[in-house]
């Protein structure tokens, strides 16, 4: 095989891998079979890492594959399996292809001096805290996790807005074929946090190539420090090579040198671009764990690099952000903000409701189990049928923002489905089957009577016991031949069903505390009602 | 439809939309058609053969259904949850209706409920889906707020405007075919309860007297039938059932072109004291139909 087509075949795996990736983010209507879920994601490095430490999963060896992959030749992770790696190639490549078209004189990529400072302290800032316990700066700084809120909160939005505006079309044609998606928005702050992550990554990539890959990436600092023990390691043939320069040009990674004719393989991802233009076949593979392409000779230095303003990584929250809004009703056809179905009190309910602990989704065991193991990808919020799960903001405190959190006033958790726990790639959200799912108690459901309708109107209203799907919420007797709800906590496994029905507000008159720890619900078993029916008699009227 | 017709319809459509809104385009109609029984009750039989029988002796579907004519069907699909366990209309039940629509000559049948669970979950679980699909129906979203219209509900005590399906606005039938159960705060579900699934903004009649605001919406727009189905019934745990325990094999079926005589008979086919169901007395109350089953022309067939 002629060398290259390697190039070739590089996008073609890279894009399959990342077409892939991108549409299980985006399959907002769950199309789908939940098991793919897993294959696809199989190789996603830190995902594949927490899942083996959390789960001690033997399934969850993806992470050790790649390892292996990266020390018999490099990078390969980063050049085709990464999303947010591919995702940069497209926008390297519509940047060259726009610099191409307006002429511009200056080259997109040359050879710039490794930073290997920035590098390393990234790479500490997401391992030194995760071995100090929390998982926050990994969820920052994962490339699969990042392009997951990418896609979750900007391309996601984007496809419902465009299916919405083409339901809308249809609609007026008597077509319902294709229908509106009832979106309850993007919470603000994760929204803010992937827009940041999305203008630096874009940015970067559309001036630098695979900047990005080689300065904040902790993988790729990684997997870049595994590589320099790599196999094959690619390198310059120096009696082929004539100094040319058009490899260095080509080069997303900035790491080959023409003038000392080096490639920095740490940096390398295996893009193969330089096999592909070098027109005297001057680029070579070397053998060996501990071949080290010259670094006898001395060094030219290369010309002063800038160095990029990279630390406002950090995101600057901001208020709830009035101004958003307002364009998200006026873009939206159903609004995509997180709102409140608008409905009209007829007297405001008074008891504020203070939730001492957050719900956490079927399958995640505890809440510090969760928040140990999730690295916020975001897509169990993204395939979430009720779209009950939503990033949390400070209800995990602080170094659990963005980490999912089961979320009573935009939905709640539909009985019949554990998606989340078949989707999720790091084990922070078990696989758990149905039956089991059905009994697991995530919270219990509290009775606020001063708050209730039946109670302050003295009217009937019923609507979180018809809700409940265990009739853990039970109408009983109240005055005046009306009912009010009654909680039997040991049935109530916490879906948010009665939470979410309530129609009083601005405070709910049940809502779900969570459990700290999941506990087992009871079957609610019943007698059998009698069956005692003569076919034959005549009616009752 | 060609496509002369189908842009004269669009025009017509959109022209109604921009003028003026749906209300006054699709005022309110009462069926204007003579049977020769107010309510049929038929118990003994499978669903399919059932209604089969009783619309028979309502002189049959074209009495309801003409050549043309667009129908709305809404079963109770509100949750996801398996036929087996009641909690949804019989699937069976649905394609039978469709298939008698058409066989009227019915353009288009379409069903829809705007659901409590999961909008297709509980479409594709109830069996509603397919049996629509199979039957040749159209089974459309009904959780889209895009598609509910704003409407007066002018005789509405509690409730005096909401937001309504735009089928329920726009076709020529509408077809109720609720399934009788037991509901927490209704006290029974049938067929004025299951137009909540017709609106928008439930949380608002849960919040302003449920059982006035059912009543008031029944005044809005009265089906052209109402089939109720109570081949199982779930006679406590209601309106979404716990387990198959909860279930009553009842094999009836009601049908009416009277709302409120439909509910009326339906509770006591519960076996629940008029009384103590609110709705049914303020609906009568408010005109919307006969609770006094007693002054009804009922045509009962034991199959």
């Amino acid at each position: 095989m002629k060398v290259t087509a390697f190039k070739k075949i590089r996008v073609a795996v890279s894009l399959i891998f990342f077409l892939f990736t991108l549409s299980l983010f985006l399959d907002y209507r769950n199309v789908f079979p939940s098991s793919i879920y897993a294959k696809i994601l199989f190789l996603q490095f830190v995902p594949s890492f927490i899942k083996f430490i959390s789960l001690a999963g033997i399934g969850a060896v993806g992470f050790l594959v790649v390892l292996l992959l990266t020390l018999f030749s490099g990078r390969v992770y980063c050049s085709s399996i990464c999303p947010l790696g591919t995702f940069q190639d497209v926008i390297s490549f519509l940047s060259r292809k726009m610099k191409k078209k307006k002429k511009k004189k200056r080259e997109f990529l040359r050879y710039e001096k490794g930073k290997k400072w920035w590098r390393y302290s990234f790479l500490a800032l997401a391992v030194v805290p995760f071995l100090g316990g929390t998982i926050f700066f990994i969820n920052l700084l994962d490339p699969y996790s990042s392009f997951g809120k990418i896609s979750s909160h900007l391309f996601r939005p984007l496809l419902i807005i465009a299916n919405n505006l083409i339901a809308f079309l249809f609609e007026k044609m008597n077509m319902y074929l294709v229908y509106p998606f009832e979106f309850k928005g993007v919470e603000i702050f994760s929204f803010s946090l992937a827009l940041i992550i999305f203008l630096v990554v874009v940015y970067l990539s559309f001036t630098k190539g695979r900047l990005y890959c080689n300065t904040v990436c902790p993988v790729g600092t990684l997997l870049g420090f595994v590589s320099k023990f790599a196999f094959v390691k690619i390198a310059i043939d120096e009696k082929k090579c004539k100094s040319c320069g058009i490899c260095e040009r080509v080069c997303k990674s900035n790491c080959i040198d023409k003038i000392n004719k080096t490639v920095d393989f740490d940096r390398c991802v295996s893009c193969f671009n330089c096999f592909d233009v070098c027109p005297t076949d001057g680029m070579k593979f070397e053998y060996g764990f501990f071949s080290s392409p010259k670094n006898d000779k001395v060094k030219i230095e290369a010309t002063s690099s800038r160095e990029l303003n990279e630390h406002d990584e950090k995101v600057l929250y901001s208020k709830r952000n009035f101004l958003f809004n307002t364009f998200a009703y006026a873009v939206g056809l159903t609004g995509i903000t997180l709102s409140q179905i608008k409905i009209n009190p007829k007297k405001a309910s008074k008891v504020s409701i203070f939730r001492k602990n957050p719900v956490t989704p079927p399958g995640s065991k505890s809440r510090t189990n969760f928040t140990q193991n999730c690295t916020a990808c975001h897509l169990c919020v993204s395939v979430c049928p009720t779209q009950v799960l939503q990033p949390a903001y400070l209800e995990y405190g602080l170094l659990g923002m963005f980490q999912p959190r089961m979320d009573f006033q935009t939905g709640f958790c539909n009985y019949e489905c554990n998606l989340c726990g078949e989707v999720c790639p790091t084990g922070a959200i078990s696989s758990v089957s149905l039956e089991a799912k059905k009994l697991t108690q995530l919270g219990k459901a509290k009775f606020v009577k001063d708050n209730c309708i039946v109670n302050t109107e003295n009217t009937d209203c019923g609507a979180c016991s018809e809700h409940c799907p265990t009739k853990a919420v039970n109408m009983v007797p109240y005055k005046n031949k009306l009912v009010i709800p009654e909680v039997k906590e040991e049935f109530c496994i916490g879906c948010g069903a009665c939470e979410f029905a309530c129609p009083t507000k601005p405070y709910k008159a049940i809502y779900v505390e969570g459990n700290p720890k999941h506990l087992n619900a009871k079957i609610n078993k019943e007698k059998k009602i009698e069956q005692k029916v003569d076919y034959k008699e005549e009616f009752p009227f | 439809m060609d496509r002369r017709k189908f842009i004269k319809a669009s025009l017509v459509t959109s022209g109604a939309v921009a003028f003026g809104g749906y209300a006054s385009v699709y005022p309110f109609i009462a069926s204007s058609l003579s049977s020769p029984y107010d309510l049929v009750a038929i118990k003994g039989g499978e669903p399919e053969a059932m209604f089969d029988k009783a619309i028979a002796s309502l002189g049959g579907m074209k009495n309801f259904v003409k050549k043309n004519q667009k129908v709305v069907i809404k079963p109770n699909i509100g949750w996801d949850v398996v036929p087996e366990l009641a909690a949804n209309t019989n699937p069976k039940l649905v394609a039978r209706i469709i298939k008698h629509c058409f066989d009227a000559g019915a353009k288009d049948v379409y069903v829809f409920d705007h659901t409590c669970d999961n909008g297709s979950r509980c479409y594709t679980n109830s069996g509603i889906e397919k049996a629509v699909k199979d039957a040749g129906g159209k089974i459309v979203s009904g959780e889209s707020e895009s598609y509910y219209h704003q409407v007066d509900v002018k005789k509405g005590k509690r409730l005096t405007n909401s937001k309504v399906h735009e089928l329920i606005l726009e076709s020529d039938v509408f077809i109720n075919v609720p399934i009788l159960k037991h509901h927490g705060g209704g006290k029974i579900t049938a067929g004025m309860k299951n137009l909540m699934g017709v609106v928008w903004d439930r949380r608002y009649w849960h919040q302003n007297d449920l059982h006035q605001c059912i009543a008031d919406f029944a005044t809005f727009k009265k089906p052209d039938l109402n089939i109720v189905d109570a081949y199982l019934v779930m006679k406590r745990n209601g309106p979404r059932g716990v387990s198959k325990d909860d279930l009553l094999t009842l094999k009836s079926q009601i049908i009416s072109t009277d709302i409120v005589a439909a509910d009326a008979a339906a509770a006591k086919l519960f076996g629940i004291d008029l009384a103590d169901v609110p709705y049914i007395n303020y609906a009568d109350e408010l005109k919307a139909g006969r609770k006094d089953l007693s002054k009804l022309n009922i045509n009962r067939i034991i199959m």
